[in-house]
């Protein structure tokens, strides 16, 4: 099946692993992205800090064109172009707010736009979870994991429409289908410091730092994200965040699609892995042990049995 | 008293007016819980707490509100919002007086802003962020010469960090064209971009 | 006819902006009017007796009084004309007050409008008739739904009255939530120790009938005249040879049992006595848990009992009976909290509701009074107690204040204090509210005396830290600051609701309920425990929020109502109801088919089916007036007659 595909800035920048894996995963199950055309950058949050028509009308600009080509769907991978996306388009349905933002664009926009939802609604949407257990190669079963969804994901909750914006599941029903223990993880939705990593590094090291304490004490084996934000902040700043609590963290951080791609047993070049900051080498072993030893334990049973 | 904040002075109610007409919310509905400090992941780095924002609101004190460096600090992650029991959109009351500091020239915290105009900059350039650019811009413009220094080894390293500027295949001009006319209908309407 | 009509001012309300003279004048030209007034204040006893006195003096058949709303003081001018010899409906009122003084201030249109209303009154009357009442008996007796105290009160005095009560509870002991706490505030009294007694008085006393474990199942019937059906719950126990003496309980073997009496933070046996105090003290099988009934195999309750009391086939069994009048009293229950996700959403074992704590408290709960954590029955050190979850909070519509925990809340961290010295007790609160007798110097004394710590500020969030602790986000608004604690154990002060099955319950009843539940009383400043339904009263929390002594207050003025309802061998029906002209009925049904209470039956007349009103059960309500197709029913002093010459009135200014 064919979807209208918003990879967004980082995907081919410091996220490039997520996207990576995210074409990955989407090819195991016969999912083709293709790009809107001609897309731009959504402005992320400084284009809404600084004017929010301004903001609308960097997302209008991909939205019209994704309704020229008469998309029915759009798909998304990182939350921050997701949110920005949705809240255009429902502002852009108050007819003072279009004609500003029409104004900055090189003409009047789509008078509707196609909806926009996250790639992994998009794949929970076309695959119950009885599907993907059956595309796993590679059971998880033996992982303690955490999901972690960030702080854009699930909030605010009409526009989002991501189930509880205390507590969404989807990401855990997904991991659980591939057999993966999901630890219940109470700081799921916290946020992670955002884009203050450059100019107030404190401020990230520090709530980075909280959920990775968290995780660290609930002992699991790898955090695993949604949103190139959380995971630059946990993953490539995670010796800034062990450095401002006074720790030192050894977290694997990895994007669902790079986890699940392991599950589908695709080849890890095409999944990224390397570009983890936080080695999952150690994740990968681990995995590959615990099935060998149940590999060995009900040949043990067979052999008892005979 | 010396200390007291004179309202029959201070108080400015088509502060809160504007405020609450900006943000469409009604402020008089706070009841000053505290539940949006309690659970806002920036108030370290806040001078006033988000609920003390609200409070200041409510009392008009426009200098308070737009002088402070909260409004900079905030994350926008809408953890208030969500867990306000009256339903109040803090985030967005936050986020309009972001809008309505900056509009008055009234830039508490240099930094964050310089920061969101080179992201800015960038994508009008380019018409995508080009992550290197907005580093060195930042550094440029605010001075911070080793922001981040520590991280561009491992980033170059594992292949993060383009050293190319991913620009649309077209070219850039569309987008250009947004941030150039954004820029024009400010000044035609004595707005700070 | 020679209708006599008077103009009231009352004072300036109605003078201010009314010409109260010039109406008077306008109105002795009115057809049939024979003397017009405008007295100072007509309600007051001066303008009683000189309405009076002009009803003799120039022998008026009919008064019209130009005042008030009728809901203020219709009755007492009715009242006034019948101690002057006229029958009571031939007053009519006019208001021109809430409809006219009160809403502008141009004297000109004002006393227009009211000479207006004022000849509408007029003509309405020359279309009246004299009504009379009819007197039907009254059964003395009462029905008692709910046995928490405020019903025990009840009870008790209708009982001590002399009048016959028959108490119908729902669980299988009286008590209600009073019997669960472990002291109460502001003397710290025993609970049970003070309830105790009563609820002996309740079961010894001659005047009472008590039912547990019973609901009321229908109503039907009218005020002095209700048929009450009850269905006695099947308990598998015959409590007439159960002795209460628990040999049954400590033998049980199905110990999984969730165990309501607790609030479900313990499990118990599939059969239980609720508590050493309970009354009636009699053992009942939760059958969805015992294993006789769930597999077929067990009995070992039946062989242990002394007395053989055990009846596995027992049945439900329902009972009818008649009964004068009925006080509802069927306090409340606590919300679903775990609508709070960030508090957990009810999976941490260690985050209670506030009554849960309190039968950890109590020496007679499910730990011996002893306060242990629920996840691994550790004594904790930081108890961290969270006030306003679900009330206050219009995020989930709950916008009300549930009126009693920030006292009880105090309560229990004096308590806390008394049972472990060296525990550490914070309170998070939006604010306090101790409005009752030595109350605030109550929640003084947490602070002053026991070392509470209470900080002014919401709880954003709970959660484990994954070393056995909780850690509670919170705020403390006066320091300007969030603030984080390492909780052991955290109590929820929970949102109150009423009971569970309120709303059916009032359905039953026929009285209205808001959307919380709480039933409506008629004034809630001044008729707290009347409804709008004759015969029925309240008392209580299932009114609305309220302590103990206001509970025990509205059990007694329940009471109060009842026993002046029955200080009379008969009642008088209200005349104004429904009429049928036999004449004019053709049998077409529809009234029957739309009068909402059933008012209305088909009767055979001379071989022909016809509509016949039920006097006792119309109400009054006008739906079938207006239905029939034929103008055959009426509703008397509202008849088509009477409101088209109103009409005509009008449409002729």
């Amino acid at each position: 099946m064919n979807f209208v595909y918003y990879p967004g800035c980082s995907a081919r920048g410091s996220s490039k692993d997520y996207e990576l894996s995210t074409q990955a995963v989407c090819k195991a199950l016969d999912i083709n992205l293709v790009d809107i055309p001609d897309w731009n950058c959504c402005g992320s949050t400084p284009a809404h800090a600084v004017d929010t028509e301004l903001s609308a009308a960097l997302c209008v600009r991909n939205l019209d064109i994704a309704a020229q080509q008469e998309a029915e769907l759009v798909l998304t991978p990182c939350p921050s172009c997701l949110s920005n996306l949705k809240l255009a388009s429902k502002r852009m349905e108050d007819p003072a707010f279009r004609v500003r933002v029409d104004e900055l664009l090189d003409g009047p926009s789509a008078k509707t736009f196609p909806p926009v939802t996250s790639v992994m609604q998009g794949i929970a949407e076309n695959f119950d979870m009885e599907a993907i257990a059956a595309r796993v190669r590679k059971s998880l079963k033996g992982l303690r994991l955490a999901a972690y969804y960030g702080c854009l994901m699930s909030r605010p909750a009409e526009i989002m429409n991501f189930g509880d914006p205390e507590n969404p599941t989807l990401m855990e029903s997904m991991l659980a289908a591939c057999g993966a223990e999901m630890v219940d993880f109470p700081l799921k939705t916290a946020c992670c410091g955002a884009s203050f990593g450059i100019p107030e590094r404190p401020m990230t090291a520090r709530n980075s730092g909280r959920i990775l304490d968290l995780a660290t004490q609930l002992g699991v084996d790898a955090v695993i994200v949604a949103c190139p934000l959380c995971q630059m902040n946990l993953d490539l700043r995670q010796p800034q965040a062990s450095k401002e609590m006074g720790t030192s963290f050894n977290l694997p951080v990895l994007y669902f699609t790079q986890m699940m791609g392991i599950a589908f047993g695709l080849d890890h070049k095409d999944l990224g892995l390397g570009k983890l900051r936080v080695s999952a080498d150690g994740l990968i072993r681990k995995l590959d042990e615990l099935r060998r030893e149940s590999a060995a334990g009900s040949k043990a049973a067979e052999g008892g049995r005979s | 008293m010396n200390d007291a904040i004179n309202l029959s002075r201070m108080r400015d109610a088509a502060f809160t007016a504007e405020v609450e007409a900006l943000s469409g919310q009604n402020v008089s509905t706070c009841y000053q819980c505290g539940n949006c400090t309690a659970g806002c992941p920036a108030g370290l780095a806040y001078d006033l707490q988000v609920n003390k924002i609200m409070r200041a609101v409510q009392l008009g004190l426009r200098d308070e509100v737009l002088n402070s460096r909260s409004i900079w600090m905030c994350l926008s992650c809408s953890t208030c919002s969500l867990r306000c029991p009256n339903n109040i959109d803090v985030a967005g009351i936050m986020e309009t007086l972001r809008h309505m500091a900056r509009k008055e020239g009234r830039v508490t915290v240099p930094k964050v802003e310089k920061f969101w105009f080179s992201f800015l900059d960038t994508v009008r350039a380019f018409g995508r962020t080009y992550e290197i650019g907005t580093m060195a811009l930042f550094m440029m413009r605010s001075m911070r010469v080793f922001t981040d220094v520590d991280l561009a080894p491992e980033a170059l390293k594992k292949g993060k960090l383009g050293l190319k500027p991913h620009v649309l295949p077209k070219g850039a001009a569309p987008v250009s064209r947004i941030f150039e006319r954004y820029k024009e209908r400010a000044k035609r309407e004595g707005v700070r971009p | 006819m020679r209708i006599g009509v008077f103009v009231c001012h009352c004072g300036s309300n109605i003078a201010g902006t009314v010409d109260c003279a010039k109406v008077a004048e306008l109105a002795r030209a009115y057809p049939d009017v024979v003397y017009a007034d405008d007295p100072m204040y007509t309600c007051a006893e001066p303008g009683q007796a000189a309405i009076e006195a002009a009803i003799h003096e120039h022998k008026l058949d009919g008064v019209v009084v130009a005042s008030c709303s009728p809901r203020m003081h219709e009755p007492t001018f009715r009242r006034t004309v019948e101690r002057a010899g006229l029958n009571r409906y031939m007053l009519e009122m006019a208001n021109i007050r809430e409809h006219v003084s009160w809403i502008g201030r141009d004297m000109n249109a004002n006393t227009n409008k009211a000479a207006e209303l004022v000849l509408l009154a007029v003509e309405k009357l020359r279309n009246n008739r004299p009504l009379l009442a009819k007197s039907f008996d009254v059964n003395k007796r009462v029905l008692v739904i709910g046995g928490g105290v405020a019903g025990i009160q009840a009870a008790l005095d209708c009982a001590d009255g002399g009048v016959p009560v028959v108490l119908v509870e729902r669980d299988a002991t009286i008590g209600g939530k009073m019997a669960k706490l472990d002291k109460t505030f502001p003397t710290v009294d025993c609970s049970a120790c003070i309830l105790g007694p009563k609820m002996v008085d309740v079961a010894q006393h001659s005047n009472i009938t008590l039912h547990a474990y019973s609901e009321v199942e229908d109503i039907s019937g009218y005020v002095g005249n209700f048929t009450v059906k009850i269905r006695k719950r099947a308990t598998y126990v015959d409590w007439s040879l159960c002795t209460g003496c628990g040999a049954c309980t400590e033998k049980c073997p199905s110990k999984k049992t969730p165990d309501a009496f607790n609030e479900l933070v313990s499990d118990t046996t599939a059969i239980t006595i609720a508590f050493p105090q309970a009354i009636p003290k009699k053992a009942v099988i939760n059958a969805a848990h015992c294993r006789q009934f769930v597999k077929g195999k067990c009995g070992v309750c039946a062989k242990i009992c002394p007395t053989g009391a055990i009846k596995y086939d027992m049945e439900d069994e329902i009972i009818t009976v008649e009964v004068g009048s009925i006080i509802a009293a069927t306090g409340y229950d606590l919300m679903d909290w775990t609508v709070y996700q960030e508090y957990g959403g009810g999976a941490y074992p260690d985050v209670i509701t506030s009554l849960q704590y309190e039968r950890l408290l109590n020496a007679s709960g499910p730990t011996s009074g002893h306060i242990v954590r629920p996840s691994d029955g550790k004594e904790p050190k930081n108890i961290v107690f969270v006030q306003c979850v679900g009330s206050r909070d219009k995020s989930i519509g709950r916008p009300y204040c549930s009126g009693f925990c920030c006292m009880y809340t105090a309560k229990q961290a004096i308590l806390t204090k008394d049972h472990i010295p060296d525990s550490q007790s914070y309170v998070f609160y939006m604010d306090i509210r101790a409005a009752g007798k030595l109350y605030d110097e109550f929640t003084r004394r947490t602070v002053e005396e026991y070392g509470t710590e209470y900080i002014r500020g919401r709880v954003s969030q709970i959660y484990p830290d994954g070393q056995g602790q909780l850690v509670v986000m919170g705020v403390d608004t006066l320091m300007g600051q969030a603030i984080e604690i390492k909780a052991d154990l955290v109590v929820l002060a929970v949102g109150i609701e009423a009971s569970k099955g309120a709303p059916q319950l009032a359905e039953k009843l026929r009285i209205s309920y808001d959307s919380y539940g709480f039933f409506m009383e008629s004034h809630v400043k001044l008729k707290p425990v009347e409804t709008n339904t004759a015969g029925v009263y309240l008392a209580g929390v299932c009114q609305g929020t309220k302590d103990i002594p206001a509970s025990v207050a509205q059990g007694s003025a329940a009471a109060a109502k009842v026993l002046a309802l029955f200080s009379k061998d008969k009642l008088e029906s209200d005349p104004q109801i429904a009429q049928v002209d036999m004449r004019r009925c053709v049998n077409c049904g529809k009234c029957i088919q739309c009068c909402p209470f059933g008012a209305i039956k088909e009767v055979e007349v001379r071989g022909e089916g016809k509509a016949q009103v039920i006097e006792t059960v119309c109400q009054g309500c006008g739906l079938c007036t207006a239905t029939c197709p034929q103008g055959a029913i009426q509703l008397s002093h509202a008849t088509d007659n009477q409101i088209l010459a109103e009409v005509n009135a009008l449409c002729q200014c």
